[in-house]
């Protein structure tokens, strides 16, 4: 019998199973993907909002603002990559003056320090790639950038290390209630717990629906992006956001943790799991886009992808029990990536009101160490090679990625089943060649390491195949 | 110590800089490679076809390499492999780590850049649809299937008709898998003549000429693809769609030549090729820092790969022994209409010759390649037939750059009546 047991492992989920493992609970994550943070988490705008634009009063505003603050601490304490850069909103007529004047009262309401309207001077010293029609723009300085993927795997393995159990490939099929306690059914194991968090993202209506009539729907809505090279990195110094108008909210440009750029997203109505890309919606996003940056090289484009917002039907997150023990976080839309470790906060508060002893550990790690070799100084290099020669084996040429941060992904907490999971843990083919020189090398790293069969390594999830069998010369050898 | 020149890469463009630089009479080199082997992406270039033009015989890829790397042998020069070049710099330093030495920081009175090319992948042309495994370039499936011995799928769409794509078309078929189409946005092929013949035709898979990929399907791995005639615009034409079920994509829509490093160092680039903008003796902008092979522009045939990565290393040699060559009144090359691009940019007043690379825009038919000096014609060569897929040459002899009163020549390619 687990005490929490929380459905699915995108950010909240991750960040709930992070606050809930320093108390001394028996706590199950249930993740139906083969990796963690494989939906919504994955694939957004990568953004700690600085939380001037939910209407204050709502949840939204009140754990945006929340949930700044802890994203600092977080992201410095498990060491995932974060830059506090800020956030321009900006306008191009005097309509939309008077918008982002809105947004600034807005955002003292909701608490957000520094922020200031920036006239167009200001504006263009603080971007100098910003289009000539910018009048000005509204500035928040606490706005940061995250690795939004890296940010949840580090709550999700800190929780693991902390003696969370975290069951991947683990899908919810139904949940009855028995005494008083929750029996969830799954593909694989039945888990038994006696509060249940359901943080599933896009599925959350569906996973409620198992235990009660939902208050409120998902419309799930895609978002399509460009990720450029590096080589556009710098044209953009901040998080540059359009004046929502009628027409919308515009799209962003933004640098990236790891020097990329990014442009978008649209939003369309699609389905939960329809992450596919289209043309219609990226050049949609590349016109809005130029408005902002007109100098944006799209030639420079090293890969499109789509995310799905699990919004809710009430315009806000919808936060609250829908059964006994049973707490619901859903509906978190943008700015959930954002709000997530105050979301978990106040879940676990919630649940300590329903009766979880919440009783904390002697002994909770919280702390987690990523080495990214390319960023130390030659010296501490040298020595990590004495130590270990692998360090010595750039893999990635695009990224420099050495071969024994790949070994260290292997051996981490929640250890990487495919190609893509190592990507993603240690940033091997997210560069120009995106993957193309060093997927073969990494495959045989792996299947060194694991002992897997070839034919047995993934992509990504389960069904990614990459190879089909031997050839006919090394079957014959 | 000091080298005399330092070669980073030891593919085919390296080996030759470096074994030229050594007949010249330069001992102190080092060639530094970062795959575990020399030969660069030769070795995985398993099919015949190299060295007709530098041998006057027909070699394997892994075959051209090796003589070359049996060449190395009793010359003296380094080599250092599975070793990555982090930095090089103006001022000749060569920043590199391998397990061995870890981080080290090299000198060299001269360096030769040679690191190839890459090939562009999916995200450079923003092809819609979902993202499974199963979409790959075409030289990393080869590397899968000539070196690691793994096949990569079992019936295959080709998007794009470069070299490479063409290549694995065939080499696909021989494994066992079945190649549907060949799909190429262009109204022509990007890739030589002799591979449409010898990879295509002769195993009977149809070349789609102005088509392309407007759709992937498959949630984890591949399901099908569909593909649309294009217009003039090359957008996709309603109505004119085909699907197929297929397992793998391979994409052979392009090489870019390899420069970051070229870039950090703050070296002159060609936005054209996003190659080295380089002098006729493979000069950089930088004085005693040469460039040649794919990572200057991306070539047809490796035979003139050798032949241009000599040139850099026959100028690298005489740069330590006898200095600067004088920039003065340097000659300036230009692309006329429908050339593509020209190298090298410049050419020293005091060439002894200086052989000129371009790629036109457009198929031609009977037609002639001009230079020109202002309105005076300096030479005239005819064609039978152009294409952007074949690299054209034009060597322009001592007598011909003494009559170049300007500072600029530039290249036309026109179509001729009978």
């Amino acid at each position: 019998m687990y005490d929490v047991a929380i459905i699915g492992c995108g950010i909240t989920g991750a960040a709930c199973a992070y606050y809930l493992s320093r108390y001394n609970l028996k706590i199950a994550i249930l993740e139906k993907h083969n990796d963690v943070c494989c939906e919504t988490t994955r694939a957004n705008s990568a953004i700690i909002h600085a939380g001037y634009d939910p209407e204050p009063g709502t949840l939204c505003a009140k754990y945006n603002a929340r949930g700044n603050e802890l994203a600092k601490e977080i992201c410095e304490k498990l060491s995932v990559a974060y830059k506090q850069i800020g956030s321009l909103v900006v306008a191009f007529s005097e309509e939309e003056m008077k918008t982002i004047g809105v947004l600034l009262e807005r955002g003292k309401a909701n608490g957000v320090p520094g922020v200031r309207i920036v006239e167009q001077a200001e504006l263009r010293e603080m971007e100098p790639f910003i289009s000539e029609e910018a009048l000005g723009a509204l500035y928040a300085p606490t706005a940061a950038i995250v690795n939004p993927w890296e940010y949840g795997l580090a709550m999700a393995e800190t929780a693991v290390r902390n003696s969370a159990e975290l069951f991947l490939n683990t899908e919810v099929q139904g949940i009855t209630n028995e005494n008083g306690a929750w029996k969830i059914k799954t593909n694989g194991a039945e888990i038994e717990a006696k509060y249940v968090i359901n943080a599933a993202g896009v599925w959350a209506d569906d996973i409620t629906a198992l235990v009660a009539e939902p208050d409120y729907k998902i419309n799930p809505s895609a978002g399509e992006y460009y990720l450029l090279d590096k080589s556009e990195g710098t044209r953009a110094k901040h998080v540059i956001f359009q004046c929502p108008n009628e027409n919308g909210k515009g799209v962003l440009v933004s640098p990236t943790v790891h020097g990329n750029l990014i442009v978008g997203p649209n939003a369309i109505p699609s389905d939960k799991d329809d992450t596919s890309t289209k043309t219609a919606s990226l050049d949609f996003v590349r016109e809005k886009a130029v408005k902002s940056v007109p100098s944006i090289n799209f030639r420079e484009n090293i890969r499109n992808f789509t995310g799905v917002r699990a919004n809710s039907s009430t315009g806000d997150f919808a936060i609250g029990f829908s059964a006994e023990n049973f707490l619901d976080l859903a509906g978190i839309k943008s700015p959930g990536l954002s709000a997530a470790p105050a979301i978990a906060e106040a879940a676990v508060e919630m649940l300590g009101e329903k009766g979880l002893a919440l009783e904390e550990k002697a002994d909770f790690i919280d702390k987690r160490e990523h080495i990214r070799f390319k960023e130390l100084d030659g010296e501490t290099q040298n020595r990590l090679i004495g130590e270990q020669s692998a360090y010595g084996r750039v893999v990635c040429r695009c990224e420099t990625i050495t071969e024994g941060e790949i070994l260290n992904a292997l051996a981490s907490p929640i250890p990487p089943v495919s190609l893509d999971g190592i990507k993603r843990r240690a940033g091997t083919g997210m560069g120009r060649c995106q993957g193309g020189f060093c997927g073969p090398k990494i495959l045989d790293i792996m299947a060194n390491y694991k002992k897997y069969a070839y034919e047995d390594i993934l992509q990504d999830d389960t069904g990614s195949y990459i190879l089909t069998g031997e050839t006919k010369s090394r079957r014959d050898a | 110590m000091t080298y005399e020149l330092i070669v980073v890469g030891g593919g085919p463009a390296g080996l030759a800089a470096a074994l030229a630089a050594r007949e010249k009479g330069l001992t102190k080199i080092l060639i530094i490679e970062r795959d575990r082997e020399l030969g660069g992406i030769l070795n995985q270039c398993i099919h015949n076809g190299f060295g007709l033009h530098y041998f006057k015989e027909e070699l394997t890829g892994p075959e051209y390499a090796g003589r070359f790397i049996k060449m190395l042998g009793g010359t003296g020069i380094e080599v250092m492999c599975d070793t990555m070049v982090l930095q090089v710099t103006r001022d000749k330093q060569v920043h590199c780590i391998n397990p061995e030495r870890g981080y080290q920081i090299l000198e060299a009175k001269s360096i030769v850049l040679a690191m190839g090319c890459r090939e562009r992948t999916r995200g450079a042309i923003s092809i819609p649809g979902t993202r499974p495994a199963g979409v790959l370039t075409a030289g990393a499936a080869q590397r899968y299937v000539n070196i690691e011995g793994h096949m990569v799928g079992k019936r295959v769409v080709i998007l794009g008709s470069g070299d490479i794509g063409l290549i694995m078309a065939r080499r696909m078929t021989l494994e066992g898998a079945k190649v549907l189409a060949c799909v190429e946005v262009m109204p022509y092929s990007g890739g030589l003549q002799r591979n449409i013949v010898q990879c295509l035709e002769d195993f009977d898979i149809p070349l789609y000429l102005s088509h392309t990929i407007i759709d992937i399907r498959g949630k984890n791995r591949v399901e099908g693809v569909t593909i649309a005639k294009v217009g003039p615009d090359r957008k996709p034409i309603k109505g004119s769609e085909i699907d197929f079920d297929c397992d793998t994509v391979l994409l052979s829509v392009g090489l870019i030549p390899e420069n970051e490093l070229t870039r950090n160092a703050g070296i002159e680039l060609d936005p054209k090729t996003n190659g080295v903008a380089v002098w006729e003796n493979m000069e950089t902008s930088t004085p005693g820092v040469f460039a040649s092979g794919n990572v200057v522009h991306v070539h047809d045939l490796v035979d003139y790969v050798t032949g241009e990565s000599k040139l850099a290393g026959v100028a690298a040699a005489e740069y330590v022994k006898q200095g600067e060559r004088s920039r003065k009144n340097a000659i300036t090359v230009k692309e006329g209409k429908d050339v593509g691009f020209i190298v090298p940019l410049y050419i020293h007043r005091e060439a002894m010759d200086a052989e000129i690379f371009f790629r036109v825009r457009r198929i031609f038919d009977k037609s002639v390649i001009t230079v020109k000096d202002g309105d005076k014609v300096l030479a005239q060569l005819k064609r039978a037939h152009m294409a952007p897929g074949e690299m054209e040459r034009v060597k322009l002899s001592r007598r011909l750059l003494d009559a170049v009163e300007g500072n600029e020549i530039t290249v036309y390619a026109e179509e001729v009546d009978e």
